[in-house]
């Protein structure tokens, strides 16, 4: 390979933009940990009580945990119906329309603050549903397009021949999906899980109609503090969930990845 | 028949729950629009008609196409630099631009407000260093807000086209420099144009969702830089204007499915590599 030379200048202006993208994230950790009731960088003072406040708020507490429930329930559910249809879509291609796949733009066309706005009007309050349920068709809504795109596109690349050998050898169909197709996707449905629980954990804009007396999500719940108290248990609760984007990524990566290569 | 049909039976759930919860509730957003007293087109001219609205929709427009822009500019000569970088350090630039990625927008929002605040970090420095006397307000202008949208979106351009400038093939690089090119004129001439198609899917992704934004706005905009989604949640929430709200809502449907649109021409058009 040829490496052609990079003027200075333009390594020099890469160094600043790496330093603009980093910068903000250290503040906010540098923050969290400062022993003052304002907040402020570099930290003065070392202290984790800002960590525990959170936990003292009872609101961040069950916002926390609705986060986490809707993260999971929704991710789930998306996979459990994206997944055949990534299948089918792949799978079935000649047999089945065109604008199948389609279908599956539209979420993307479609901009997730009118999303959770019509949810609110036609689901909410037009069904009377449930807040958290609500909510959980909305996150699933969300996060469906990713996982039918990325399972899809790791599906593109598999060989179908092999599932045809392995039910013309006698193996039933669910189980050939489950032993021979399911496990060739692997890495798509691991990269399809972080991408989908991390597109949750964090959205405001769908959430922002659908939260209500009683249920929010934390994102939302931070945005209403901030407007409120200027402190930096705000600064402490985004470390948490800065730590929490980086533990799922690592946790899946292990775990799925060694279980399912133990099959 | 269970067989015939397999492809339908597995594609059909993800796929009714799009037509039900998404399509149709959307579509029923956008038809309320429709319906009201006063003719067919009632609320849009209402909502032309009214100063404040114009100047939000202008606003947001405006604030949307500077982070473009510079999105596009920073993301792309950076890309380039992280393309031509040798493995290892590849590989950490890209680590470091998706963690901030997949940093929640409000933290990233947030980030801002400590730096750019009266009593900000930016404002204590400039007063300690002298340059200035007194602190600047920053927060609540157009400036904070592109600020803080560009510092949302520049990670996804750059990880948008090193994907797209390490797919232009070696060869072709190499063809122009033994033609006797210089390497500024080979960048300008080869590189960028085969880059193209990939700066208009980033700068589409990128406009669209500034266009849409509403964390950002509201935490670096306040109530003195409304946007559109802003406006849309005031006019929802606090005034329970439904109709008005459905009408921004309609607005920003039809000028982002346009811009898609528009830009996938483009983009096919102005593809070298296409035929």
């Amino acid at each position: 390979m040829m490496t052609s030379r990079i003027h200075p200048l333009l390594i020099l202006f890469t160094v600043l933009v790496y330093i603009f993208l980093m910068g903000p994230l250290i503040i906010v950790l540098g923050a969290s940990v400062s022993d003052t009731t304002y907040l402020t960088f570099p930290p003065q003072g070392l202290t984790l009580r800002w960590f525990e406040n959170i936990f003292a708020i009872s609101a961040f507490k069950r916002t926390i945990i609705t986060s986490l429930e809707l993260a999971f329930l929704a991710t789930g559910l998306a996979l459990l119906i994206g997944i055949p249809a990534a299948y089918a879509i792949n799978r079935y291609r000649i047999k089945l329309p065109t604008w199948l796949s389609t279908v599956f733009v539209l979420p993307i066309l479609v901009p997730e603050i009118v999303l959770g706005f019509s949810l609110l009007k036609s689901v909410a309050v037009g069904m009377d549903t449930p807040i958290f349920l609500t909510l959980l068709v909305g996150h699933m809504l969300l996060v469906l397009p990713y996982c039918v795109r990325v399972v899809s596109a790791s599906l593109a690349s598999f060989d179908f021949s092999i599932e045809e050998a392995a039910v013309s050898l006698g193996s039933p169909p669910v189980k050939t999906f489950f032993t021979i197709v399911l496990p060739n996707v692997r890495s798509g449905v691991i990269a399809a899980f972080i991408l989908a629980f991390i597109t949750s954990i964090n959205d405001v804009s769908t959430s922002l109609f659908l939260t209500g007396p009683g249920v929010s999500t934390l994102p939302i719940q931070i945005l209403a503090h901030v407007e409120q108290f200027f402190d930096p248990t705000i600064a402490s609760v985004s470390v948490l969930l800065m730590l929490l984007t980086v533990a799922v990524m690592a946790i899946v990566e292990r775990t799925l990845g060694l279980t399912f290569l133990a099959k | 028949m269970l067989k015939r049909f397999a492809g339908w039976w597995l594609a059909g759930p993800a796929t009714l729950a799009v037509l039900v919860f998404l399509v149709l509730p959307v579509a029923a957003t956008i038809a309320t629009t429709f319906g009201e007293d006063g003719g067919i087109f009632a609320p849009y001219i209402a909502f032309f008609n009214s100063g404040f609205r114009r100047t939000v929709l202008w606003r947001t427009i405006e604030i949307s196409l500077a982070t473009t822009a510079i999105s596009l500019v920073v993301g792309f000569l950076t890309a380039y630099v992280v393309s031509k970088s040798p493995g290892k350090l590849k590989s950490l630039l890209i680590i470091a631009a998706v963690f901030p990625l997949l940093t929640g927008v409000v933290v990233r929002s947030f980030a801002w407000l400590i730096i750019l605040g009266k009593n900000g970090i930016l404002n204590n420095f400039l007063v300690g260093i002298g340059a200035i006397s007194e602190p600047l307000s920053m927060l609540y202008t157009q400036g904070s807000v592109i600020v803080a949208m560009v510092y949302l979106f520049v990670p996804l351009m750059i990880l948008t086209l090193v994907g797209v400038l390490e797919n232009i093939p070696d060869d072709v690089v190499q063809a122009s420099s033994s033609l006797g090119a210089t390497p500024a004129a080979t960048f300008r001439q080869v590189i960028l144009p085969l880059a193209v198609p990939g700066l208009i899917v980033g700068a589409v992704l990128v406009f669209t969702g500034s266009f849409t934004a509403y964390a950002t706005p509201q935490l670096l905009g306040g109530e003195r830089q409304m946007v559109m989604g802003t406006l849309m949640y005031q006019r929802a929430m606090v005034s329970f204007d439904w109709v008005g709200a459905s009408t921004i809502a309609a607005i920003m449907v039809v000028i982002t499915v346009a811009v898609v649109l528009a830009m996938s021409r483009v983009a096919r058009r102005l593809n070298p590599m296409a035929t």
